[in-house]
């Protein structure tokens, strides 16, 4: 592997060898210092051209945790202001000495284009509504976890399908690991022509609640809840939110998961959320090891611990 | 007035009046003097294996002259167009300031004769500044030689804005051109709304944006009887639209560019902004369509689109990337792909409809004795590999690609204006 770019065509191997590493890199996390030697000496930059407090903090943190430098870049206090093209920054950082690059993008394929500039591994951080593979693999570590395996599970991803980068990767990576994944939410947030993607689609969120393993909810852009793409923000929780109701509903087993920051009360009810079959918080800290194994697999490391 | 140097082009199967003929062809002082079976002459063009007609002519050229020569000027932009066998192009106006009066048109016309590698036609503005609100300067334009209206960019959305310039352009003679997109469809999308834009998680252009204004303008037309050119069909729907509306009677022309010929949406998966342009590439069956289009004769005209951007402009993500992309030294090989060996289907699209269409006078006419020489010899079997481009910038997914036919040579009122003369 010489980056991390997309789920869709990762080989199931691959990502089960990544949720071995992170689970081995869970243990790691877990000592009274949390830190192994095996990147001590690269550097690790993250060039972050869309804002994402969140995930910027758990690559650096994975990065520090395997003693890796670290670098970042935000476009407020860049010269992209100053009209320099992407290329040109990504040389220019590139050319600071840089041994792997984190590109998150607000357009699609931006990873991509970084990839074909440089000679170091870049790893996606999220393109646009594309593509958000160490998202991707947090979670199916948080689910193996839960279940030992994701084989046979019934996965639902709700809400807004059509603009979330979450429900593509995650998608792709919970087909892989074998269970059955569906996409559910109102007809104008399910993309169009996507008959040859591997998941049902339903615009019923109640229709199968009673069947489903885990329930993956995306989060709502409040701003899209002006009238355009659905009626308005109550509605759609009515229709599409894990309200205390339906989580009621769901076999009790069953656990939600939400790649946050969460609408409480919009896609996800307060209670709900802090419910302990809520996995959000999980899905944070196995973020961190997932990033790890990224990390550790592409810089090609020494040994684990 | 200077003689020129005769010129003899030997060799070749001539486009004449009374179809293909295996003639040379003798140009004395800018005009054709002489076809005959043997030719001889001091200044030869060799046209063996190849096909003499009259020189192609551009209907939808991006020159960026004025106000955008860091993308191309007249000059590099012409040298493309007669790289690939044009003499005339007409010139989009969506310029710096913007072909929506009689000066700037005038300014575009005189650079062409200036410093032209082909003759420069500038299409005018149908709306002041492209703004699609008040009538453009089209009478002043009209009267310094410009045939053809356009807010080519964006489409004349106000239907009584349109309907009104239709009146006008009518009256005088001209024709109006329309760049066929629904601007509340396409401004949020980036490509083509479908499988590929779905999986990319990219924002799609819907296919019916270009359907419901070619539909809504054929009505328009039906009211007005003003000439009406559909720019750049990129649907299959598209084309439908307008083999109806001839079969009604209704005056109306089309063109397809290369790029719509050559590719479609599934090429945009690699997000190079190559091959990012609007209309965007549509689906396989779109291709397929407009393909079948041109060779019926539903689509007139193959036109470039050519439209140049700097390699920086380029060097960004797809979304954040402009649209366009070269085409003037490539239409003829794609045209010729589609089309086959029919040159005279070939010079009707790439020559004859256009000049008819833009008004252009002394081209696009059948090779004989007394016209104008504007000629393009074009080999339909050699093979070659595009690397160079003679435009300004690069912006083209061509470069690296075997195509078949090729333009060897290119005459523009009697003089060589690309190619080899021995």
């Amino acid at each position: 592997m010489n980056d991390l770019l997309t789920t869709e065509d990762l080989p199931r191997q691959v990502i089960e060898k990544l949720l071995v590493d992170a689970e081995s890199f869970v243990e790691v996390l877990s000592r009274p210092i949390p830190k192994v030697p095996a990147l001590r000496g690269k550097t690790v930059a993250t060039m972050f051209f869309e804002p994402s407090t969140r995930t910027r903090l758990s690559f650096e943190k994975a990065a520090k945790a395997l003693s890796a430098d670290t670098m970042s870049f935000s476009p407020a206090t860049s010269s992209l202001s100053k009209g320099e093209s992407l290329k040109d920054t990504a040389l220019t950082v590139h050319a600071m000495g840089v041994d792997l690059m984190v590109v998150r993008h607000g357009s699609t394929g931006a990873p991509w284009r970084v990839a074909e500039w440089l000679d170091v591994p870049v790893v996606n951080g999220g393109d646009g509504a594309h593509q958000h593979p160490t998202q991707a693999l947090a979670d199916c570590l948080t689910i193996t976890q839960r279940f030992g395996s994701l084989e046979g599970l019934r996965i639902a991803i709700v809400g807004d399908v059509r603009h979330s980068r979450v429900a593509r990767s995650n998608m792709y990576a919970f087909h892989s690991l074998g269970a059955s994944v569906t996409l559910v939410g109102p007809p104008t947030l399910l993309p169009v022509e996507i008959d040859g993607w591997p998941a049902n689609t339903s615009t019923d969120l109640d229709a199968i609640l009673d069947e489903v393993d885990v329930v993956y909810l995306l989060r709502v852009q409040t701003e899209r809840g002006g009238g355009s793409v659905f009626p308005s923000l109550p509605e759609y929780a009515d229709r599409y939110g894990m309200t205390g109701a339906r989580f009621g509903r769901l076999k009790p087993e069953a656990v939600v998961l939400h790649p946050g920051p969460m609408n409480r009360g919009v896609e996800i009810a307060h209670d709900v959320a802090d419910d302990e079959r809520s996995l959000v918080l999980l899905q944070v800290s196995n973020g961190v090891a997932a990033r790890m194994a990224v990390l550790f697999e592409l810089l090609g490391g020494d040994q684990v611990a | 007035m200077t003689r020129l140097p005769e010129l003899v082009i030997k060799g070749g199967s001539v486009l004449t009046e009374d179809g293909m003929a295996r003639l040379d062809v003798r140009i004395v002082d800018g005009r054709v003097a002489e076809l005959a079976a043997d030719l001889d002459g001091s200044t030869i063009v060799d046209a063996s294996d190849a096909w003499v007609g009259p020189g192609f002519v551009d209907l939808h050229t991006h020159l960026r002259d004025p106000g955008e020569l860091w993308k191309e000027d007249i000059g590099t932009g012409t040298a493309a167009a007669a790289a690939g066998g044009y003499t005339a192009v007409v010139a989009m106006p969506n310029t710096v300031p913007t072909i929506d009066n009689a000066q700037t048109a005038t300014y575009v016309s005189e650079q062409g004769r200036n410093v032209g590698s082909a003759d420069v036609y500038p299409a005018g503005a149908i709306t002041l500044g492209r703004q699609g609100e008040r009538m453009a300067h089209i009478d002043e334009m009209w009267h310094a030689g410009v045939r053809l209206f356009t807010d080519d960019g964006t489409s004349v959305t106000n239907s009584s804005v349109l309907r009104l310039a239709m009146e006008y352009v009518k009256n005088l003679g001209g024709v109006v051109a329309q760049h066929a997109v629904d601007s509340s469809m396409s401004a949020t999308g980036f490509m083509h709304e479908g499988a590929v834009s779905s999986r990319l998680g990219m924002p799609g252009i819907p296919a019916v944006a270009e359907e419901i204004v070619i539909a809504r303008d054929l009505a328009l037309v039906r009211l007005t009887g003003v000439n009406y050119h559909a720019q750049h069909v990129s649907t299959a729907r598209g084309v439908e639209l307008i083999a109806e509306a001839k079969s009604e009677g209704l005056p109306v022309t089309a063109e397809v560019t290369p790029h719509h010929l050559e590719f479609d949406h599934t090429d945009v998966a690699s997000t190079d902004p190559d091959f990012k342009m609007m209309p965007p590439l549509r689906t396989a069956d779109d291709r397929q369509a407009l393909a079948d289009g041109l060779r019926s004769g539903v689509i007139d005209v193959v036109a470039t689109d050519h439209a140049p951007h700097a390699a920086r402009e380029k060097e960004v993500p797809f979304e954040d990337a402009p649209n366009g992309v070269l085409g003037l030294e490539w239409a003829g090989p794609v045209a010729g792909k589609i089309i086959g060996l029919d040159p005279t289907r070939f010079f009707a699209v790439m020559a004859v409809a256009p000049a008819r269409i833009a008004q252009i006078p002394d081209h696009g006419l059948p090779i004989g004795v007394g016209n104008v020489a504007n000629i393009t010899v074009f080999a339909p079997a050699e093979t070659w590999t595009p690397t160079t481009t003679r435009s300004r910038s690069r912006n083209a997914p061509y470069f690296g690609m075997s195509l078949t036919g090729r333009t060897t040579a290119t005459i523009r009122n009697g003089r060589v204006a690309h190619g080899g003369a021995i």
